[in-house]
């Protein structure tokens, strides 16, 4: 099962190489990552997905626990959460095409951001499931460019990841 | 307030933290440092011949004591040269401190003279590691590390710091910190009270139970409170590789080690096991054998301070989480608490370990006609001499094996050897480290022919700084482990485990200024083992010839349960 780790670290050189590090040395995967600074300077937040047993899960969080920078750590997908990706896809918009693709990225309540006469860039938002149905709805005859930022979430409710 | 350079601050901090010996080599970027520890009297340096052995003795020692051993290593080469050290502490969760210089900080990155990304090569085998980015907070990060290095499930940690840090002429405040604060690392000081009460009634409910104890009981010294708890309760142990000596290896109710080379008593008690109390054990490949397999009417109760150990291999039906000492002092007032005694069913359940067990030595070996001195001997015979109260650290191979199996160690700390990395080349820097700081204990060395050579160097420091340990030499001509893989799984193809062009060691001793002694035949060795030890102020280099042909056993049978196992070249369980 999917699972998406979100993590409180030290904001400091390395961090991040011990965290990729880990996965690797381990082999766990890693499906995407992201990480970005917080309001407060010193700490990163950084969030990741990975798939897995139960027991490798299991693992895989007790071992960033230990890393010396991890401050706080979240399963997010062990309850309730909010999830989302941002989408830049470049595609060719010619002819007939260009309102096909118009309407298409209208019902996924994406954005159009460049245009020029063969192409559009679109912006979409949203779970990694629908940005994949997205560019299924598209094509492959007209992508000419993806790019997905890697997932990132927070907790519904009350709950919160701080220090 | 003092004024002191970065390199002043190192040195001045290693005093202030109460460091004595610290094991290194100097270079290019640690010449300000160097010059630093000229003028501190209260340090002594010893200078190795190669860095690895830098960081075995600093390993050596912190396994005899507890404490953290600090090793000094230059850039480039020098750091990569003590990595297999610093693994091999790693792996089996000794704490040190490793000081690395490095290339100016305005050189990194640039290909200098001798750089190396030495945070990056390390960081897989480090609890963790620091790098120094501005001289001020040197006391800091040292602090930190040696905090690190000692608490939790211990480590080693490195320190890399740019030659720039340290310029002489270069002066800031200083103030050694006396407590540092982490705010992302809380190990746990206590285990859960709960898990901890229930843990115990199920031991006293137990029918078949076993204590099964690792290095982490002699890491978290908590040697005395595992010994009184099987005592109490009348429960047969078996300690790991990692942790013989943890409880008494001549009492009866020991039973030897478990895994691989495991005694049958301990690996068939294990396997029939109902409830089994690991303590700072971690269910190593070698100890449990096919885990689907292993012990399949066993309940887990699992003590350790590291939360990934447990359920790692082995799921945990009643995990605890924390310092050994502790859990288990809280377990035994539970215990008295309860009015514990032995569990009656526990007669039947000894009768049938002392069935398995026999009339017989916990380790039975053919002891031949004579004509060849059969390497179980040699360390039966180095039991005898040294009345088992020696500190005995050991290199890696069968020579190991059989130290393990047959030198009783009744104390914790004696027995030193590297368990986790299996690294050849560990057993004689060890043993200095701790003859260093033990100068008047009995130290030796158990070793084999391949493996003394890996650090065989150490001879000129041990004449440098007096450090007479005794190299018991287990020479056999072969690579005997590698050797006996190669018997017992590809037909004696023995592809490259020869030793060949071997080197003259009794004149290769005698050239470095120590003693070497050379025995062939069995009625030698016990008067010639006692003359090398009668040689208190000697360093002795015992060439032993033993049985090229011998193999270690048991031997478990790869993918099968605990009991599965070769006892002897044609018999099996």
């Amino acid at each position: 099962m999917r699972h998406i780790i979100s993590l409180l670290l030290e904001n400091e050189p390395g961090a991040l190489s011990r965290v990729v590090g880990l996965f690797s040395q381990r082999n766990y995967n890693i499906e995407s990552l992201t990480v970005a600074p917080t309001e407060d300077p010193t700490l990163s937040r950084l969030t990741l997905t990975t798939v897995g047993q139960d027991e490798m899960i299991e693992q895989i969080t007790k071992n960033l626990n230990k890393l010396v920078e991890v401050v706080k750590l979240v399963d997010l997908s062990e309850s309730s959460h909010i999830e989302r990706e941002i989408l830049l896809i470049k595609v060719k918009a010619t002819g007939a095409q260009r309102a096909e693709i118009k309407r298409t990225t209208d019902i996924f309540r994406g954005q159009i951001v460049d245009v020029t006469s063969n192409v559009y860039v679109i912006q979409l938002v949203g779970t990694a499931d629908k940005l994949d149905s997205f560019i299924q709805a598209i094509g492959p005859t007209s992508v000419l460019e993806v790019v997905r930022s890697g997932i990132t979430g927070i907790s519904r409710g009350d709950k919160v990841l701080s220090i | 307030m003092e004024l002191l350079s970065g390199a002043e601050m190192v040195v001045r901090f290693l005093r202030d933290e109460g460091v004595k010996y610290i094991y290194g080599y100097p270079g290019g970027a640690l010449l300000n440092i160097y010059d630093a520890l000229f003028k501190e009297k209260a340090i002594t340096h010893i200078l190795v011949r190669h860095e690895q052995a830098a960081t075995h003795m600093a390993d050596g020692y912190a396994r005899a004591t507890g404490k953290p051993g600090v090793v000094l290593v230059t850039s480039g080469p020098g750091a990569t040269n003590a990595v297999t050290g610093i693994a091999t502490a790693y792996m089996d969760s000794i704490p040190m401190v490793i000081i690395s210089g490095q290339v100016p900080s305005t050189m990194v990155g640039t290909d200098a003279f001798q750089e190396t990304d030495m945070i990056g090569v390390s960081r897989p085998i480090v609890k963790h590691s620091f790098m120094v980015k501005t001289p001020t907070e040197i006391p800091e990060i040292l602090k930190k590390a040696f905090y690190l290095a000692q608490s939790g499930r211990p480590g080693p940690v490195v320190v890399d710091i740019p030659k720039d840090m340290t310029n002489l002429g270069e002066k800031y405040e200083y103030v050694y910190p006396k407590k540092v604060k982490l705010r992302s690392y809380s190990p746990a000081t206590r285990g859960h009270a709960g898990q901890i009460r229930k843990a115990a009634e199920m031991l006293l409910a137990a029918k078949r139970p076993i204590v099964y104890s690792g290095g982490g009981v002699i890491l978290g010294g908590a040697s005395a409170q595992l010994t009184e708890l099987a005592k109490t309760l009348n429960l047969p142990v078996t300690n790991t590789l990692m942790g013989l000596g943890a409880y008494p290896g001549s009492d009866r109710q020991f039973l030897g080690m478990p895994g691989m080379h495991g005694s049958y008593t301990a690996n068939l008690t294990m396997h029939h096991a109902d409830v089994i109390l690991a303590v700072g054990a971690r269910f190593d490949d070698r100890v449990v054998n096919g885990p689907a397999k292993f012990c399949p009417n066993a309940k887990v109760i699992h003590i350790d301070i590291d939360p990934a150990s447990i359920s790692k291999t082995i799921k945990a039906d009643v995990p605890i989480v924390g310092p050994v000492d502790s859990v288990l002092t809280e377990m035994l007032s539970i215990l008295k608490e309860l009015g514990a005694k032995p569990n009656e069913a526990l007669s039947a359940w000894w009768k049938q370990i002392d069935e398995w067990r026999g009339d017989r030595i916990l380790f039975p070996y053919d002891r031949g006609d004579g004509s060849i001195i059969k390497p179980q001997t040699v360390i039966e015979t180095l039991y005898e001499v040294t009345k088992g109260d020696a500190y005995i650290a050991s290199d890696v191979g069968q020579h190991q094996m059989f130290a393990a199996q047959y030198y009783k160690f009744d104390k914790p700390n004696r027995w030193l050897n590297s368990g986790g990395l299996g690294t050849m080349g560990f057993g004689f820097p060890a043993a200095m480290g701790v003859k260093l700081n033990f100068p008047d204990a009995t130290v030796a060395c158990v070793t084999g022919e391949g493996s003394i050579q890996m650090n065989i160097q150490e001879m000129s420091t041990c004449l440098q700084y007096d450090l007479p340990v005794k190299i018991i030499s287990l020479n056999n001509g072969a690579l005997g482990m590698v050797r006996q893989w190669q018997d017992m799984v590809y037909n004696s193809r023995y592809s490259h485990s020869y030793m060949e062009s071997l080197p003259d060691f009794v004149k290769l001793a005698e050239a470095y200024g120590h003693v070497g002694l050379r025995v062939r035949e069995l009625k030698d060795l016990k008067p010639v083992m006692e003359e090398a030890f009668a040689l208190k102020d000697r360093l002795v280099f015992l060439d032993i010839a033993v049985d090229p042909s011998e193999h270690v056993y048991p031997m478990q049978i790869r993918d099968g349960a605990m009991r599965d196992m070769w006892l002897s070249k044609t018999e099996r369980t």
